[in-house]
Parts: structure tokens; C-alpha cells; sequence
């Protein structure tokens, strides 16, 4: 388990080499730089400027210097957000995000698995079709038009809770965000547990436990579920990648200072470092969290075992 | 599950075995109402984006000045309403339907392309080779894909053949693991030892006979892709990275209505509901195909 584990964690440093390689490239030679703005700057001071940051140099050696700064823990700073460097943004955006996406995944979780296993329990029922058919809807209305009818509606036209913002993190402007965020995860969950579920209760197995007199719940709650989970736990890695791309229009929508925006905004602004930063920590949780869903997915089927 | 073959006349000079398996797919699909509603209505859907601009009275950039974000309403023949520089929402729309049409149609053409050479080509080499081009899928999925689609567009500027171009090349890996998958299992079968044994050259091989053999799950594939690209392009365009004006695309359509969604709803609901629509009616397709081509899942 270990040893895998080090293997595993090997591995991701070609991907993330590759990773930091194609956005420090694709970054450089687009046209225009972090300090074209409205105004035009004296040559000498955009000088000083590029001489200040580095930029005067050949490309491969700012390569050079930024790999070797990365190795440092240090991302550099930021060419548009003044005073800041990009690891004192992504410390800042990080807790947000994280905040939004996290709760979003259990809300995911609490809602979707007992939906999809309502569903499949009583399969070909009204409870089916309805559950399905709303999972469809949720799947094919994207979050991005889900988002601004959930401000118009509750924030606007019933003004329940503050239609943007982000307060400090107060429950009422977490409430549509999160909401938003994890519909489309509902929608998924929901689809992928009931069909998983209906696979396993047609199994072998779950009819000796019939056989042997269990009761339903028992047969259900103590044979069916584990298996029927195995599917969702590979999905999470994905579904959590998912939720960070969502959330990039979730944080622009309700205006949340979360990571996201940053990234959206440091493109445009060919903020070159922040841009960076973003990719490659999103590099990493990415590689880190379909890490831990191995493992886990390892812990729920004990068939599975990493020990070679 | 079995097939009645008696009853299917095969042409003079046709293989009578899989035009059977054809049409037993297609008539299972013509049984599942859902899917043939849906097919029925993406058909409507592709007719009029294609042709309904030509009937409509406005052009896609054409300004009515008497009708500045006004709703829907049969004067001026805004059936749809306007945006808030007068012109026709419906218009637009089906414009904008174009785009994300023909973005969904080349960049799904675009993966499959890449993705089914891929696979096959890795599944049936096999040994080192295999290993090699599956590692470099592996490492492929966990590059953060949004995030460097974002950049390209940012980079390139935004530009509707970049867009083929970026959505095709992130959305190919799956269907190179499945196509793989089935070249794995179909290499060994006695039809390739036998064409081996002809002397038919490997590309030939691969070409004629194992990829047509692996189109069952190919399809299903596809028509799963295809609400993902439409959704991507939207996704890019909704955060200003996608087509560019005059062009226009549902995407664009629908951030423009989130702009101004307090005073004029309509322009949020029209474009979001044939987004919607069409994504419904793709994902209902791809399950009736999934139902149709492998009896085994249901």
C-alpha cells in the first residue's frame, strides 16, 4: 500500500513537469504582456518593469528560473494583483473554494445516493421515472444558466438569500452557490447509483442473502450497498475535477473570491505567474485527489489490492 | 437473447450477418419511444437553425430600431423578443444554433477520429508500444484539460476553428480506451489470423477489419460526446472565451441574457432552453443507442 502509494505519487511528477511546461510555453507566446494597459508606459519604465520581473530574458532561462523558484514552494508574484505574491492569492482564494466545492460534493453525496437507490428499489415506478427524469434535467441544464436563475429567483425576485457576494463565508450566501454547483452532481450520482444498485441486487449473491431468510433492509443496507458504492467512488475523482471547472463559473457568477476567478481573470490579464500558480495547484489536487480515490476505492472492495 | 434471421431478406452480394445486427439495433431504437421522440425533435432542431434564418425577416446583426430589448411579440415579427440593442432574439438564436451545432458535429468528428486510430492502433500493436501510448492517455487525464483549453483560447485568440480544434483534442481519451479495449478483445478472433494468414497488411488490418468491428460502442460513445463538446463550447463562450462577434452561439446567447436577466428574462430563457432541449433530447439518444447496441445492459 505504501509502496504503491509512492509509485503513485512518482508518476504524477512527469504529468505535472508536462503541465507546468505547456502553460509556462502557451502563456509566453501569446501576443500581448501583463503590462499592456489602457495607457501606454514609457519605454524605460516598461523596461525597468520587465528588467524587475525577469521578462528581459531569454525564455529559456526564465524557464530555468521559474522551475527553480517552484522547487521552492515559491510561485512568484503577481504581475496585476500589486503587493501580492501568487501564493499569498491562492492562500487566500484556496479556503473559499474549497469551502463551496467540498460542501457542494456532500450535498452531492447526501442527496443523489438515496435518490438513486430510491430509484432503483423501485424500479419502473413513479418514484423511478420521476427521479430519472429529473436527473435527466439536471444533467442537460447546465450550471451556468442554473446559477443566474437561482440569483434572479431567490435572490432577486423573492430575495430569500443575497443573490452575490460572499460576506465571509456566512451560511445565507453559501446557501445558492453550493446549491448551483452540486446539481449537475445530484444528477449524476443519482443516475450512476441506481444503475450500479440495479446490477448488484440481480446478483448471486444478494439472492442466497434473500435465501437465507434476511429481511430486505438487512439484504440491502448490509450486502447491497457496499458493492454498489464501488462505481461512485471512481466517479468522485472526476466529479471533483468537475466541480472545480464549475466552480470557476460559479465564483464569476455570484462574485465569490475563491480561486477560480483568479484563474478566468489572470488569463485575461496575461498575468502570467497567477496563471501558473492556479494550473499547476490544480495540477496537483487533481493528481493528489484521484490519488486518495484509489485508495479509498482499495478500502471498500478488498478484491482490490495495490501491493505489487 | 435471440434473432430471428429467417425473416430478414439479405440483398444479392451483402453480408447477411451483420446487416441483420443493424437492423435488429434499429429495431430496437424504433421501439424505445424516448429515443425516437428525441431523434424526431434534434432533426426539427437541425432543420430550422439551418434553414429558419432564411424565412426570418431580420438578419443576424440587423438592428430594428423601433424594438430595443422588447419581448416576444408579432410586431416588427419579433416572435422571440430583442436584445438590448434591437435585434431579433429568435434570429440570433438559430444563428447561434449553427455554431454550437457545428461545433458539437466537428469537434466530436475531430475526438473520434484521433480517439479511434489511437486505440486501435495501441490495442493492436500491443507489448511496449501499448504500454507506452496508455501511459501517455493516463497522463493526458490528469492534466487540469478546462484550464489549458482556457489558455489556448486565451492565447490564440478566440477563434471557431481553434475551437474544433482544442474541444476535439481534450475530448478523445475516453473513446482511445474503449476502441483499445475492443481491439484487445477482437485481435485474437480467427477472422484477423486469417486475413494475417492472406498476407493483408497491418494498416489494412486495422482499417477494415478491427475498427469496423468495434463501431457498437463507438456510436454510443459519440452520441454521449456530443452534449459534452456542445456544453464545453457553451461553457468557453459563457466566460467570453468562445466565438466572436458578428458570430454568435448559444453560449454567447445565454451570458448575454445573464447580463441583463432582471429587465429582459427572455433573453436568458429563449437560448438556455434550446441549449437544454437539445442536451436533453442527445442524452435520451445516446441511452436509446446504448439500449439498442448492447442487449446487455438492460
Amino acid at each position: 500500500m505504501l509502496s504503491y502509494t509512492l509509485k503513485r505519487l512518482l508518476q504524477a511528477i512527469p504529468t505535472l513537469l508536462i503541465v507546468i511546461t505547456i502553460s509556462f510555453f502557451l502563456m509566453r507566446v501569446a501576443p500581448g504582456g501583463p503590462f499592456d494597459g489602457e495607457r501606454q508606459l514609457p519605454p524605460e519604465i516598461e523596461a525597468n518593469l520587465m528588467a524587475a520581473y525577469h521578462l528581459d530574458e531569454p525564455l529559456p532561462m526564465q524557464y530555468l528560473r521559474y522551475m527553480g523558484n517552484l522547487l521552492q514552494g515559491d510561485f512568484g508574484p503577481s504581475f496585476k494583483y500589486k503587493d501580492f505574491s501568487v501564493t499569498e492569492l491562492i492562500a487566500q482564494g484556496f479556503p473559499v473554494s474549497l469551502e463551496i466545492g467540498g460542501l457542494a460534493i456532500l450535498l452531492a453525496l447526501l442527496v443523489g445516493l438515496p435518490l438513486g437507490i430510491a430509484a432503483a428499489l423501485k424500479r419502473n415506478s413513479t418514484v423511478d421515472y420521476l427521479v430519472m427524469g429529473t436527473a435527466l434535467t439536471g444533467i442537460a441544464v447546465p450550471n451556468f444558466v442554473i446559477a443566474p436563475i437561482f440569483a434572479l429567483v431567490f435572490g432577486v425576485l423573492l430575495a430569500w438569500l443575497p443573490a452575490g457576494g460572499w460576506n465571509g463565508g456566512a451560511l445565507p450566501n453559501l446557501i445558492l452557490p453550493v446549491v448551483a454547483l452540486s446539481i449537475q452532481q445530484i444528477a449524476y450520482i443519482a443516475r450512476m447509483m441506481r444503475a450500479s444498485m440495479i446490477e448488484v441486487l440481480g446478483s448471486h449473491f444478494i439472492r442466497t442473502a434473500r435465501a437465507k431468510g434476511l429481511n430486505e433492509g438487512e439484504v440491502i443496507w448490509r450486502h447491497a450497498i457496499r458493492p454498489a458504492l464501488l462505481p461512485i467512488m471512481s466517479y468522485l475523482g472526476p466529479a471533483i475535477a468537475g466541480i472545480i471547472t464549475g466552480s470557476v463559473v460559479i465564483e464569476q457568477i455570484f462574485g465569490i473570491p475563491g480561486i477560480g476567478r483568479y484563474f478566468v481573470q489572470g488569463a485575461l490579464n496575461r498575468d502570467y505567474t497567477l496563471v501558473m500558480g492556479t494550473v499547476v495547484f490544480y495540477g496537483v489536487l487533481i493528481v493528489l485527489m484521484n490519488l486518495i480515490v484509489d485508495l479509498l476505492y482499495s478500502a471498500l472492495d478488498p478484491q482490490i489490492r495495490y501491493d505489487d | 437473447m435471440t434473432t430471428d434471421n429467417s425473416s430478414i431478406t439479405a440483398p444479392p452480394g451483402a453480408a447477411p450477418v451483420g446487416e441483420s445486427l443493424g437492423r435488429d439495433a434499429w429495431r430496437r431504437l424504433t421501439q424505445n419511444r424516448a429515443a425516437m421522440a428525441s431523434l424526431a425533435l434534434l432533426v426539427l432542431i437541425v432543420i430550422v437553425c439551418v434553414a429558419g434564418p432564411w424565412l426570418l425577416p431580420w438578419g443576424l446583426a440587423e438592428v430594428d430600431w423601433n424594438a430595443f430589448g422588447t419581448g416576444p411579440t408579432l410586431e416588427g415579427a419579433h416572435y422571440l423578443g430583442t436584445d438590448a440593442n434591437g435585434r431579433d432574439l429568435l434570429t440570433r438564436v438559430l444563428y447561434g444554433g449553427r455554431v454550437s451545432l457545428s461545433v458539437a458535429l466537428v469537434a466530436s468528428f475531430v475526438s473520434l477520429v484521433i480517439g479511434v486510430l489511437y486505440g486501435a492502433i495501441s490495442g493492436y500493436v500491443g507489448g511496449r508500444t501499448d504500454n507506452l501510448m496508455m501511459r501517455f492517455v493516463d497522463i493526458m487525464y490528469s492534466l487540469p484539460f478546462m484550464f489549458l483549453v482556457i489558455l489556448l483560447m486565451v492565447v490564440f485568440g478566440r477563434n471557431i476553428f481553434l475551437i474544433y480544434a482544442a474541444i476535439g483534442a481534450v475530448e478523445w481519451l475516453d473513446m482511445a480506451r474503449i476502441v483499445r479495449g475492443q481491439t484487445l478483445a477482437l485481435k485474437r478472433r480467427e477472422y484477423i489470423e486469417a486475413a494475417h494468414a492472406l498476407g493483408v497488411r497491418d494498416s489494412k488490418i486495422v482499417t477494415r477489419h478491427l475498427i469496423p468491428n468495434a463501431i457498437g460502442p463507438v456510436i454510443v460513445y459519440v452520441t454521449l460526446t456530443v452534449p459534452k463538446v456542445i456544453l464545453l463550447e457553451s461553457f468557453l463562450s459563457f466566460l467570453g472565451l468562445g466565438v466572436q462577434e458578428p458570430l454568435t452561439s448559444w453560449g454567447v446567447l445565454i451570458s448575454e441574457g445573464v447580463d441583463m436577466m432582471e429587465s429582459a428574462p427572455w433573453m436568458l430563457l429563449v437560448p438556455s432552453a434550446f441549449l437544454a432541449v437539445t442536451l436533453f433530447c442527445l442524452n435520451f439518444l445516446g441511452d436509446g443507442l446504448r439500449d439498442a447496441l448492447d442487449p446487455r445492459t438492460r
